[in-house]
């Protein structure tokens, strides 16, 4: 009894919330993401037409709910959330906004289907391994603080999922920001997109193994594989820099190799034709 | 009493002091150890790939018919790539080592074209024919070389480690036997070089990146100034460097540096020398909140390229990250969408200033076309597709196949699954010229 009556007082909660907000006015577009997606994507799913995961991001699935829904519902269909769109979507479904956030912030693996009871839709994460997550994360917050006082907090948009450069993933993203960081992280901005784009123009090189680990852990490639500094905690700007790179911008103008010319001491290097010097580093084919 | 006391610290402290330096020993011997049975084993690993090739190349010769034919060749694409990679765990990249690997990444993907090509109705040409036998004889010299090498490690007792750091150090590495022998190895397979692989052959160079189509005159630092001033809108009090290319680069261009002294921010863009055409422009700087949506980025795009006589073009691909609106632009023509003609944007969501641009694509590809006329109808096309796939979206199309030629495609957008797939049907002759699979969102893993 008293447990349908907790139901009852949260779906009523709920209702109350999901007529409080609606989107904003951003006409919504794929590769977006924030919180008109997650409510997008959610009053798809309410209506049956987005069966993937809530999780934020505007990809080719939601894009595809949204095209048939604009084709059932008699709009024209440009697979753009825009003003009428939207309209006609708020009309026909509802969105249990804190439901949907307090999952997503949770973990928890859910759905936001119409006709069904929210809290048949909730697969909670189980507490362990959550408490396990929380543990690892403030160690890491700890390391993070310890190594660079001075990094400033970027302020990321809440997601459950994210957008990558078309084959690559997180993990890539990562390792290459370690060599780059470990490889010019005195260097001017532009000189570490440079140094993250020769490790791409390797991997495209008939010379050198076509993985990003393959080119990076070439034993005596890079010197700070070699003596361990790739192993620092990379900061913000060299995540960026190998973004740049990753999205298709290449400063070296092709360059497959670089070297600091006060340190280097191999004089084969000194024979390759030379591109262009960014910061203390020549670029070289 | 005092002094014993002393002596007795002290000597417990050595004692201490030694067991420590000691066990500090034993554990670098170690970890030296297994550094080197790696180099070891990807060493002789090399070696008996190298001879398997060797071996199965002459195989190939000796056949005849597609059935055995094609898994040969497979074969040898396989070990191709094995070699290639294991080269790839060495520490040769001090030594110029690269002809041996390009040699290794051509007989590579000679072999797969020729071992996936239905060899029934198109069988080896003699061309091709005389192309293997020439791999044959070059895989012969570098097996012979290398078992040298082999030998001679085996015979002194060689380490890979001394070569390490006869390289790091520049030690007289012409004395070092492993160094030797690997650019013996280089300087044969470099007479090599100059081969014809046949004219279905491209190389593995899988973008070569010239702006030959671009015309004009050459440009002076000055102008290169100019160009970036009004490209950029830049107001005057910004402090500008500008610095030619050297010799290694392809094709010349200038590198500014704006540097603003009222917002601290800096700008970076490379201009082409002929023609003075903005290669690249960087803008580095904090994007902390989202003020605009990714839409309206897509139309401040627009509106710039079209400002800057970038005209016909169209949105691709729009992405977001965190703050920072990611946009690839490409022209269409008669509604014929030119992927190689891209260029690429990044707009902030603060203000939704440019911050990036990229014409690198475009500048080397762009030229005068006449599109040809389509030889199969859509409809022939779509009985190319397999059937299990949903066709949402489809038009025409100029890509690179995979062969580097531009081919007029039907392109159609469809589904499978839960995942979408882009497939390119040739107009002309209804080939599946090139599928891929779109990337989705990949979730955060380890949050909650």
């Amino acid at each position: 009894m008293r447990k349908w009556f907790i139901c009852l007082f949260l779906i009523f909660s709920f209702s109350y919330t999901s007529q409080a907000h609606a989107f904003s006015k951003q006409v919504i577009q794929r590769g977006a993401v924030g919180d008109d997606v997650i409510e997008l994507q959610a009053r798809l799913q309410y209506l049956g037409f987005y069966r993937g995961k809530i999780d934020g991001v505007f990809g080719w699935r939601t894009y595809w709910a949204l095209r048939n829904f604009q084709y059932k519902f008699k709009l024209p269909v440009d697979g753009l959330a825009g003003e009428t769109t939207k309209q006609k979507l708020v009309r026909a479904s509802k969105y249990y906004k804190s439901f949907v956030h307090s999952n997503l912030r949770k973990g928890n693996t859910f759905t936001h289907y119409g006709g069904i009871p929210l809290s048949k839709q909730v697969k909670v994460r189980q507490t362990k391994a959550k408490n396990q997550a929380t543990a690892t994360r403030t160690t890491n917050k700890q390391a993070n603080k310890t190594a660079s006082p001075q990094q400033t907090a970027v302020k990321r948009v809440k997601t459950a999922a994210v957008n990558v450069p078309n084959g690559f993933s997180q993990n890539d993203i990562q390792l290459m920001a370690n060599a780059v960081h470990g490889e010019a992280r005195g260097e001017p901005y532009i000189g570490q997109v440079a140094v993250a784009a020769v490790i791409l123009n390797r991997i495209n090189s008939p010379s050198f193994p076509n993985t990003v680990a393959g080119v990076i852990f070439e034993p005596g490639a890079f010197t700070a594989v070699a003596d361990g500094q790739i192993w620092l905690t990379p900061n913000e700007t060299s995540r960026k820099a190998v973004l740049d790179a990753l999205n298709g911008w290449d400063p070296s103008s092709g360059a497959l190799y670089y070297f600091n010319p006060n340190t280097a001491t191999n004089g084969w290097i000194w024979s390759r034709p030379q591109i262009k010097q960014i910061g203390k580093h020549i670029f070289c084919k | 009493m005092l002094r014993i006391l002393l002596i007795a610290v002290l000597s417990i402290g050595i004692a201490g002091t030694a067991y420590w330096g000691y066990r500090e020993h034993q554990q670098k011997n170690a970890i030296l150890i297994h550094a080197e049975n790696n180099y070891q084993r990807a060493f002789h690993d090399l070696t008996y790939q190298i001879d398997l090739l060797h071996d199965q190349i002459g195989t190939t010769l000796a056949m005849n018919s597609r059935q055995s034919l094609s898994p040969a060749l497979a074969e040898v694409w396989r070990l191709a790539s094995e070699a290639h990679a294991t080269v790839g765990q060495l520490p040769l990249s001090l030594l110029p080592f690269n002809k041996t690997e390009e040699f290794l990444s051509n007989i590579g993907s000679f072999s797969y074209r020729a071992a996936i090509r239905d060899l029934d109705k198109q069988p080896l040409n003699s061309e091709e024919y005389k192309t293997l036998q020439q791999l044959y004889k070059k895989s012969a010299d570098i097996q012979q070389e290398l078992r040298n090498v082999q030998h001679l490690v085996l015979e002194n007792n060689l380490r890979w480690m001394d070569v390490e750091l006869a390289l790091a150090t520049n030690n007289r590495p012409n004395d070092n036997t492993i160094i030797d022998g690997f650019k013996t190895v280089e300087k044969n397979v470099q007479s090599y070089n100059e081969t014809d692989f046949g004219p279905s052959f491209t190389n593995v160079e899988k973008r070569t990146k010239g702006f030959e189509h671009i015309s004009g005159k050459k440009i002076t630092k000055e102008e290169a100034k100019q160009i970036a001033k009004t490209f950029l809108g830049l107001e005057g009090n910004e402090e500008i460097q500008v610095v030619h290319s050297g010799e290694g680069a392809s094709d010349a261009f200038y590198s500014v540096t704006i540097k603003n002294p009222k917002t601290k921010s800096e700008t970076y863009m490379d201009i082409t020398e002929k023609g003075g055409y903005p290669i690249w422009v960087i803008e580095n700087r904090p994007v902390n909140k989202q003020n605009i949506s990714l839409n309206d980025a897509t139309i401040r795009g627009l509106r710039f390229l079209k400002q800057h006589k970038f005209n016909n073009f169209e949105l691709y691909e729009s992405t977001q990250y965190d703050h920072v609106a990611v946009l690839t632009f490409v022209t269409a023509q008669n509604g014929v969408r030119i992927y190689p003609e891209s260029i690429k944007m990044k707009i902030a969501l603060d203000d939704g200033n440019i911050i990036g641009f990229s014409a690198r694509d475009y500048l080397s590809s762009k030229r005068e076309r006449t599109i040809p006329k389509p030889a199969i109808s859509i409809e022939q096309a779509r009985k190319k597709m397999n059937p299990n796939v949903t066709i949402m979206e489809e038009r025409k199309a100029i890509i690179m196949n995979n062969v580097n030629q531009e081919v007029l495609c039907y392109e159609f957008l469809g589904t499978l699954g839960d995942d979408t797939y882009r497939i390119f049907i040739n107009a002309q002759n209804g080939i599946e010229e090139k599928v891929e699979k779109l990337q989705n969102p990949e979730p955060i893993y380890g949050e909650i």
